[in-house]
């Protein structure tokens, strides 16, 4: 027989710790494979282990393959042993790979890791204390132990990750870790590298859902059907014949929106991104593209709303990288501005206005502000050491000064935070400090600042949280921090900053400082509105009548519940204060962080040029949305959603309805007769569209997007059974058979072409001109399903919805945007012993990691020449120096040339 | 079907009179069953073979090592795979690989009738109930013996 393993594949560990005990009985021929490779003839997906048998039988089951070796060795079948590999397989296994994906490819830590699995460690270590053997199963060692011993193994490894009160469990597990078969195994599995081996292939599985999240996505097809009452299927029926009467007169397009008396007046605010980066995906999804969907839905409900957003151009690091680019930070701004706004166009954001905080009516309402809190005594001066720079003749704000770290004498320090030790700093505790323009050493010189007095206001912040929490839809995470800073107690904070490019302090004394960012930027909402209409305070001084939902990533949570609230309440001018505030958690790439300076993750600009559709990104990154959660980015489940939701679901059902229209019935929707199933069908995507809109109203926006799907199942499904192609050849009544199924189907894809809409606006726009859906069935979703195209109507040309994306295609994405990966490609590298073919892998480094050493390299040549030219002091010449050697070392070791001799070839 | 009827059912096709009383467990509803002389048994296919070891009909968990981890491997199969929250799509590949799998084989194991064809059959009967004329198509090659009538 032959046993199939792979190199860190956790299944590998039980399965070689138990192959000796077939020694002597059997022949096993091990083979190593990769973690990908389909083994078994009649499996779809890959699976390792697996073991050959003689008779051409394969066992694919991790356990199975264990069991059949002890059942070699003369071992006899137990219950007990049942029962712990079942409990193993049900219970154990969905728990840890959980943990382990959250740790290896989310990269978490501590008890978010631990959560998961505590509750089986803890049944495994009070099963052993209380029967009271060292065994799982008796004295000795067996199966069981084994089994659990190699899924276990992974994970209790590092000892972080072995709670010490669990001590019946903390035994058992050093017992069997220092046995010579499981002490083998783990060697040829994990290669010494820990728990980091299985990376390659956790990043290939499914990302876990969260336990809540299970029941809810799957399982209540069935379930919901069966709840049905006669009376609601009744009520879903009249509303459907109803149908196009019942929508309401389309509201008139106003310009510019303005609040309406009586209706219902929605104001959505995405956080204003920062003018010099170019935004990825975590952004994109993290405010505007959220944000789009609720206004695009709200929209939909008629609701009067107003969605606005703008660039956050102000502060110290927009001059740093005016002083990077040899440009004005003006410049800067109007340049980093318009690629802003490009991307956002491409991704189809619906903004009412995309405005900018550098305009005369920032600082206009900001002075204002600023001035009715000094008059009500909640702004007052104080006096600051700061470092000065006498040959730039000004005060250093943190950003531009570097030195030593007072902790850990890391000698790049920046002003306000450490780098490596990631310590924050206090600019003027830097040893050696340095002023980043010119390079002198600067002097600590007393200035004075405003700071805006918190601690007085916090009483009202806390009555109008009072007020506004209950009862509405601030996530948790939103609710959660701004808690905890109330619980610590709020603090004076600093508004001032000695930099030029800033919103202007009205004061005397005060000439050379502007407001710092974090107390002018959220006045931006503000400001913009005022660019778009003279009316702007009927939406921000109308608390009555406006109802704020501000959309941001959950760092930016306590200046929209604490600082702007504060400000506005303290100014005492009736402002429109945030009644919804929805933050998501952090979007990671594939492993890791997004990161522009190394190159990792796909930035807005870039996925332009992947040839995905903006739609498909917005559905996926949608689909993923951090909800609750921190989730990943995977181009391998980018792949899968859009050729199985997408392909085969939602375009397949849509396309087949209309096909089925142009093909059997002329182009024209037949006549529908319905029979009591077709109600109940009815019944059902009725609930499914409630359901998506209680979640929408909530900002559920990634559950609600599931309920699109679930109707787009329940009509393949109804296709399915009722085989509309057969019945077209048929008799009279099966032919009208085919022709009501036809027709509710086409009317099931006119529902979801609205649904859709704030998902996939291009997409919805596509399938309600192939259907010829009529204007006010377009713009408008009520909570019932109606018949929108009744017989007769006329339907235009349908055509295919979604293409299927290629393996090959996304591997090659993959590699272009980069996984994390460049360190390591340089620490396998050094050890030689690794097999040829794994080498081969890692020395030919991506074209992508080439390009940014590259990049690097050239930047430090430039860096190294300016200090020569600034006469900068040797040693840290030297220094620089060694780096660039350095750099261009890797460069020449990532392209496959020997270090030394540049004109070596280059390795394809 | 709840695992609790689907055991009474097993009960009944194997012979035995007495009736056993299960619980349900956690939010999975997993049965328990307390046994006469010892500890209680938790979980479907544990209870499963302990029935079929009461009742004498070892057989049913197979003759050789080979054909005893094939039955337990096609048990775990049952309780991870087809009782797994699994989506329309998983459920077309899980019968995908099953019918290819089956296609020399009249049982689970090829010649012999088992545990793992009457707890798979149980396990796949939901999805008949679905009226999915695709799934139903491919339920008939997977449960095409004579064990049907079960």
């Amino acid at each position: 027989m032959r046993l199939f393993v792979s190199e860190g594949v956790p299944g590998c560990l039980p399965v070689l710790a138990a192959a000796g005990r077939a020694r002597g009985r059997a022949e096993v021929l091990i083979s190593t494979v990769g973690p990908e490779d389909c083994v078994v003839p009649f499996l779809t997906r890959p699976k390792v282990p697996v073991l050959q048998l003689d008779s051409g039988n394969y066992l694919f089951s991790t356990s199975a393959i264990c069991r059949y070796f002890f059942l070699l060795s003369g071992w006899e079948q137990d219950d007990l042993t049942n029962q712990w590999l079942e409990w193993e397989a049900t219970e154990l296994q969905p728990a840890l790979s959980a943990a382990l994906y959250y740790l290896v490819v989310q990269g978490k830590k501590g008890e978010d890791v631990l959560g998961s699995v505590r509750r089986a460690l803890t049944h495994i270590d009070h099963s052993l204390s209380r029967q009271n053997c060292p065994f799982l199963a008796g004295e000795t060692e067996s199966l069981a132990d084994i089994v659990l011993w190699g899924a276990l193994y992974p994970l209790l490894q590092d000892p972080a990750y072995l709670p010490e009160e669990l001590s019946a469990l903390h035994s058992w597990f050093q017992t069997l870790s220092t046995q010579e078969p499981c002490q083998r195994a783990a060697e040829t599995v994990l290669k010494q590298q820990g728990v980091l081996a299985l990376r390659p292939y956790l990043q290939k599985q499914p990302q876990p859902s969260p336990t809540e999240g299970r029941a809810v996505t799957n399982e209540p097809e069935e379930e919901e059907l069966a709840t049905l009452s006669e009376e609601e299927i009744a009520m879903a029926v009249t509303a459907w014949e109803k149908g196009l009467e019942s929508l309401p007169p389309l509201r008139p397009q106003q310009n510019p929106v303005l609040p309406v008396a009586g209706e219902r007046n929605v104001l959505i605010t995405s956080a204003l991104p920062y003018v010099n980066n170019v935004p990825h995906l975590g952004n994109i999804i993290g405010c505007v593209l959220s944000a789009d969907v609720f206004a695009r839905y709200s929209r939909l409900r008629q609701w009067n709303t107003l969605y606005l957003c703008g660039t956050d151009e102000y502060g110290t690091a927009t001059e740093t990288k005016a002083l990077e680019e040899g440009l004005t930070p003006q410049e800067i701004c109007d340049k980093y501005h318009i690629i802003h706004a490009d991307i956002y166009r491409w991704f189809n954001i619906s903004f009412d206005i995309f405005g900018r905080t550098t305009t005369p009516q920032q600082t206009k309402i900001t002075q204002d502000i600023f001035q009715q809190l000094l008059k009500r005594g909640f702004v007052w001066q104080d006096t600051v050491e700061q470092l000065r720079c006498e040959h730039c003749a000004r005060f250093l704000a943190d950003r531009f000064v570097e030195g030593m770290c007072p902790f850990c004498g890391y000698e790049e320090a920046r002003g306000d935070q450490c780098d490596k030790c990631g310590k924050l700093i206090n600019a003027v505790e830097l040893k050696k400090p340095q002023c980043k323009v010119c390079r002198s050493c600067p002097v600590v010189q007393s200035t004075q600042h405003l700071f805006l007095d918190l601690p007085k206001l916090e009483k009202r912040l806390e009555e109008w949280l009072g007020r506004t929490l209950p009862g509405s839809d601030w996530t948790p995470n939103a609710q959660f921090i701004t808690r905890s800073w109330l619980r610590d107690g709020l603090k004076p904070r600093c508004i001032t900053r000695d930099l030029k490019w800033g919103t202007p302090v009205p004061l005397e004394g005060f000439e050379d400082k502007v407001f710092y960012v974090w107390f002018d930027a959220t006045i931006g909402y503000l400001s913009i509105t005022a660019n778009y209409t003279d009316q702007w305070e009927r939406w921000w001084k109308n608390p009555e009548q406006v109802d704020l939902y501000q959309f941001m990533a959950k760092d930016n949570v306590p200046f929209h519940s604490l600082v702007f609230p504060c400000s506005a309440l303290g100014a005492e001018d009736n402002y429109t204060l945030v009644s919804h505030l929805i933050a998501t958690e952090y979007l990671n790439y594939e492993d890791g962080k997004f990161s522009k300076s190394r190159g990792v993750g796909v930035f807005g600009d870039m996925a332009q040029d992947t040839g995905i559709p903006a739609d498909i990104w917005r559905f996926y990154l949608l689909y993923i949305r951090p909800e609750g959660q921190d989730s990943a980015f995977s181009w391998t489940d980018l792949l899968l959603k859009n050729n199985s939701e997408l392909l085969n679901n939602l375009g397949n059902f849509i396309n087949r309805a209309g096909m089925f229209v142009s093909k059997f019935f002329g182009g024209y929707v037949p006549e529908m007769v319905l029979t009591p199933d077709d109600q109940r069908l009815l019944a059902h995507v009725t609930l499914e569209l409630q359901h998506y809109h209680q979640l929408l109203e909530k900002v559920r926006i990634r559950d609600a997007l599931r309920s699109i799907l679930t109707i787009s199942r329940h009509g393949n499904q109804y296709i399915q059974v009722n085989e509309p192609w057969k019945r077209i050849k048929g008799s009279e009544a099966d032919r009208q058979r085919a022709g009501t199924v036809t027709g509710l189907a086409v009317n099931i894809a006119a529902l979801l072409s609205v649904m859709l809409q704030p998902y996939m606006p291009t997409v919805s726009a596509t399938i309600q001109a192939q259907l010829q859906l009529p204007p006010p069935a377009c713009s408008i979703l009520l909570t019932n399903f109606l018949c929108t195209l009744p017989a007769g109507h006329q339907i235009g040309t349908v055509s295919p919805l979604f293409q299927k994306l290629e393996n090959d295609q996304i591997e090659s994405l993959r590699q272009r945007f980069g996984g994390g990966q460049l360190e390591e490609t340089f620490d396998l590298k050094a050890k030689t012993s690794l097999k040829p073919a794994v080498v081969e892998t890692v020395t030919t480094a991506r074209p992508q990691q080439i390009q940014a050493l590259m990049d690097e390299v050239t930047k430090q040549g430039n860096f190294v020449r300016e200090l020569k030219a600034q006469k900068a002091d040797k040693n840290e010449v030297a220094a620089e120096v060694a780096k660039l050697l350095d750099l261009k070392k890797q460069l020449a070791v990532a392209e496959g040339k020997p270090p030394e001799a540049p004109k070596g070839k280059k390795k394809k | 079907m709840a695992a609790a009827a689907e055991l009474s059912l097993l009960e009944k096709s194997l012979g035995l009179s007495k009736g056993n009383k299960y619980s349900a467990q956690g939010e999975r509803q997993i049965p328990v069953l307390q046994t006469n002389n010892g500890p209680s048994l938790t979980g479907l296919t544990t209870i499963a073979a302990h029935l079929v070891k009461q009742a004498n009909k070892e057989y049913l968990l197979g003759s050789t090592a080979e054909e005893k981890a094939i039955v337990q491997q096609w048990l775990e199969y049952r309780v991870t795979q087809v009782d797994g929250h699994s989506s329309k799509n998983d459920i077309r590949t899980l019968l995908k690989d099953l019918n290819s799998y089956l296609e020399d084989k009249v049982y689970l194991t090829g010649y012999n009738f088992t545990l793992a064809d009457i707890l798979l059959y149980y396990g796949l009967h939901r999805f008949i109930a679905n009226h999915d004329c695709f799934v139903y198509k491919k339920m008939r090659i997977v449960t095409g013996g004579p064990h049907v009538c079960l």
